[in-house]
């Protein structure tokens, strides 16, 4: 049964990217930076091996705790888990719940991402290879960490899902409770941080801390074990295989759960007349897409997952302040809200996948389409940037450059809306379909969801390097006007992008909005 | 047939298309249904071919539609109805051929055609995260209607489609029945003169669907013009004056229903032009009645 659902999985796989071709580019692009990251992973950990011990198991225990951090968090942040068997769909088969939890498993670890995991821990032993007692105990280890960083994905989402799949404030509170859990590694750092002095200190007391965690317990084993302390490695192991343990069974009722609940079972009524949005807002096709826009962003999880990393950004700019006791780094969270919410509607058409149908229908221009979406979001994100601005310069203390700081704020908003405006009336990027868990992804999403978001970064980047260069002249010399500048230029320029932008993705939805739609029927 | 106005046609299409004509697609005429009307067709459909990859859905299709008829478009899966349907309201570019909506080509002058169409599209997702009241006046918003026309009809079509309790419940937790109702809502709410519908009647119950047809045929009355698609023969043959058959991507006859069905029954007349029925029972082990012990779990 395992190895049919393995089947099974490769099948589905290789249908859906004979269908889209740039959703295999994605996966083999995946595949090249996999392969990229484990040659380099390699030689590192070999290098190591002529290191002493206590730097080795400091590398190690750290790279591990990033690995195993990164599996648990990223499918929350960025790329979804690949749900390529869908547990909704399994549940109709008569099969066993270890079974299914097994198969899963393995699905999971023969992914790229699973494969670099494995073969990247099973060379921690190339690390050890000059005591081979320690090199075997380190294979076995990385084999119960691999196993950790499947399983503790996997089980992180099947919670959320389970969360989610109740009512709105459920679904709410699923996301929220969430980011304690994201921010786990800051606060951790934050504890740790005060001991030891010198950056290699930091980092062996940071290692030290991690060790302790549920994240870096099974990683610090072998480099106990070549420092003669038998009793701790034994003690570390038998934790790392605890959290292993908890983790499958915290999973596997998870999955259970999942198994015995409908899709839906929330039932949301709001009294007949009330309009929400759509009373509020101008009656006119841009104010209807813009009320639309809005309601979606207060309703539908997956909008609600893209503000979750507006919180986690800011909060890993005051970690890093307080790991490297500089305030200069509160500066930078108001262009970095800016920039995550300029390029949030990047993908807004995605988003509606089929139901974009009723847009292209109803005869819209495709000006007002466009208008109405940047109009839902700048309601709220123009507010925040400039609060998130001012408050943050409030705490840094640097009132001189605030002024600089609005002025980029404003350019990065400004030209990221019009920026945006154009791409999500190009391409489809693969985002889960509406009703899906918002930590679902579709094969080759990763890689295509970083690679178009890191070329828009790029194009942003360019657009506002007017503000960052007078920006930078403004903190350089200290003079005022130069932060004014930025401001002029920032409202200036970005609100001509934005003009740009609207009228350039409008008249490319009137032109093209048919294959546009083409394309999300063949995503759906 | 070669009418290919559209710029991105290449010549081997149009050869494919061609090489297997349409040799049993009768003249329409092209005579209003009611006498003194225009003689422009509500729809005009000519050449219309469309391929995906190495499968031809849609293949040399020409229809008339006149102005004020219940046109039924019936056809087995797969036959290419909801194609030409996609195509016809300007959600699918077609590859060759022309389509025009009250005489206006709607890929020449989308927005202009658009705005005399209401939609049902089959297979589409609604933006199921509003409650119904939310989405009817969402889409009588995207056509440019004011705040009080539109509050006025989604109240009346709310009623008349027996949807008034739902409301203020989120699209995504109506039945399957009631989603359909409310995507015909949204069809109905900037009264367009042309109404097409993909399988409006599925999973409905009666007393909706009879509810619909009535509305459906006061429409008609008044000079509006409906196409609508669908497996139910009995339900074409009683409801529509006008039906095409539609099969591998071509028109196997069309015309009035009368003309059509040539005093068979709809249904059998469809079996004979479509061909494919079998007659065989189902295959040996899928017998229950065989003597298999139950595997007791």
């Amino acid at each position: 049964m395992v190895r049919h659902l393995l089947a099974l999985r490769f099948l589905v796989l290789k249908n859906t990217l004979r269908r889209s071709p740039w959703q295999l580019v994605g996966v083999i692009f995946g595949a090249v930076y996999g392969v990229g990251l484990l040659g380099g992973g390699l030689l590192g950990l070999i290098a190591l091996s002529t290191q002493p011990a206590e730097v080795a198991g400091t590398i190690v225990t750290l790279g591990g705790s990033l690995l195993l951090l990164g599996w648990v968090l990223i499918p929350l942040l960025a790329s979804g888990v690949d749900q390529t068997l869908d547990t909704l769909k399994l549940r109709t088969f008569p099969i066993r719940l270890n079974t299914l939890l097994l198969g899963l498993f393995v699905c999971g670890v023969l992914g790229v991402p699973g494969v670099v995991t494995l073969l990247l821990a099973l060379a921690t032993a190339a690390t050890w290879w000059q005591h081979p007692l320690v090199a075997l105990a380190a294979v076995i280890c990385a084999l119960v960490a691999v196993a950790t960083c499947v399983v503790g994905s996997r089980m992180v989402v099947s919670l959320s899902s389970v969360f989610s799949s109740g009512r709105r404030f459920r679904e709410v509170a699923g996301l929220i409770g969430l980011i304690p859990l994201v921010l786990a590694g800051p606060i951790i750092g934050y504890f740790t941080a005060g001991i030891g002095g010198g950056p290699m200190g930091d980092f062996t007391a940071l290692a030290n801390a991690l060790g302790w965690t549920p994240f870096g317990v099974i990683w610090a084993v072998p480099a106990e074990l070549a420092a003669g302390h038998y009793g701790l490695a034994a003690i570390r192991f038998v934790l790392g295989v605890g959290v292993l343990l908890v983790a499958t069974l915290l999973w596997r009722r998870g999955l259970a759960v999942e198994l015995v609940t409908p899709p839906h079972t929330a039932n949301r009524t709001s009294a007949p007349g009330k309009l929400g949005f759509f009373a509020r807002l101008p009656a006119t096709p841009a104010g209807a897409v813009a009320a639309r826009s809005l309601t979606y962003w207060t309703r539908d999880p997956r909008y609600l997952r893209q503000l979750v990393s507006l919180i986690v950004a800011p909060a890993l700019m005051i970690f890093y302040s307080i790991l490297f006791n500089s305030l200069g780094y509160l500066n930078a969270i108001g262009p970095i809200v800016a920039l995550v919410l300029s390029l949030a509607i990047f993908s807004d058409v995605s988003y509606d996948s089929t139901a974009f149908a009723s847009h292209l229908s109803s005869g819209l221009r495709g000006v007002d389409d466009r208008l109405g979406r940047v109009w839902a979001i700048a309601i709220f994100a123009v507010p925040v940037v400039l609060i998130v601005d001012v408050v943050s310069v409030a705490f840094s203390g640097a009132w001189a450059l605030l002024p600089g700081i609005l002025g980029l704020s404003i350019g990065l908003l400004l030209s990221g809306f019009g920026l945006s405006s154009v791409t999500s009336a190009t391409v489809v990027v693969p985002v889960p379909a509406p009703g899906d868990s918002p930590f679902k992804a579709p094969p080759g999403a990763g890689f295509s969801n970083v690679a178009s978001t890191f070329a828009t970064w790029g194009i942003l980047l360019l657009l506002v390097l007017p503000e960052i260069v007078l920006f930078t002249i403004g903190a350089a010399t200290g003079q005022a006007v130069w932060g004014w500048l930025t401001v002029l230029v920032g409202v200036v320029l970005g609100t001509f992008y934005l003009w740009l932008g609207v009228r350039r993705g409008g008249a490319r939805l009137d032109a093209r909005g048919a294959d546009l739609f083409e394309n999300l029927v063949r995503h759906a | 047939m070669s009418i290919f106005g559209s710029r991105d046609v290449a010549a081997e299409p149009a050869a494919a298309a061609e090489s297997v004509p349409a040799e049993s697609v009768p003249a329409v005429p092209a005579e209003p249904a009611v006498p003194g009307r225009p003689a422009v067709p509500a729809l005009s459909i000519r050449g219309l071919g469309k391929r995906f990859g190495d499968v031809i859905a849609v293949n040399g299709i020409d229809l008339d539609v006149p102005v004020g008829s219940f046109y039924g478009l019936v056809g087995p899966n797969g036959a290419g109805k909801t194609t030409t349907l996609s195509m016809a309201t300007g959600l699918m570019r077609p590859e060759m051929g022309t389509i025009r909506i009250h005489g206006i080509d709607v890929w020449q002058h989308p927005l202009e055609a658009k705005r005399l169409v209401g939609v049902l599209a089959d297979g589409v997702r609604l933006f199921d995260r509003l409650t119904g009241e939310q989405l009817v006046t969402y889409s009588g918003l995207l056509s440019g209607m004011d705040r009080p026309t539109v509050a006025g009809r989604v109240a009346d079509l709310l009623r008349m489609l027996d949807l008034e309790a739902a409301a203020g419940t989120l699209v995504v937790d109506y039945s399957a029945g009631m989603t359909k109702k409310i995507a015909l809502a949204c069809a109905l709410v900037h009264a367009p003169r042309l109404l097409v519908l993909d399988e409006p009647f599925e999973s409905v119950d009666p007393v909706s669907a009879a509810n619909i047809r009535d509305i459906l045929t006061g429409y008609v009355r008044t000079g509006g013009t409906v196409i609508v698609s669908s497996h139910a023969m009995d339900l074409v043959q009683r409801m529509c004056d006008h039906v095409a058959v539609i099969s591998a991507g071509r028109v196997l006859a069309a015309g009035t229903i009368d003309e059509v069905r040539q005093g068979a029954s709809l249904e059998d007349r469809f079996v004979q032009l479509v061909g494919g029925r079998r007659h065989a029972e189902g295959p040996e082990w899928l017998n229950v009645s065989q003597d298999l012990p139950l595997e007791t779990p």
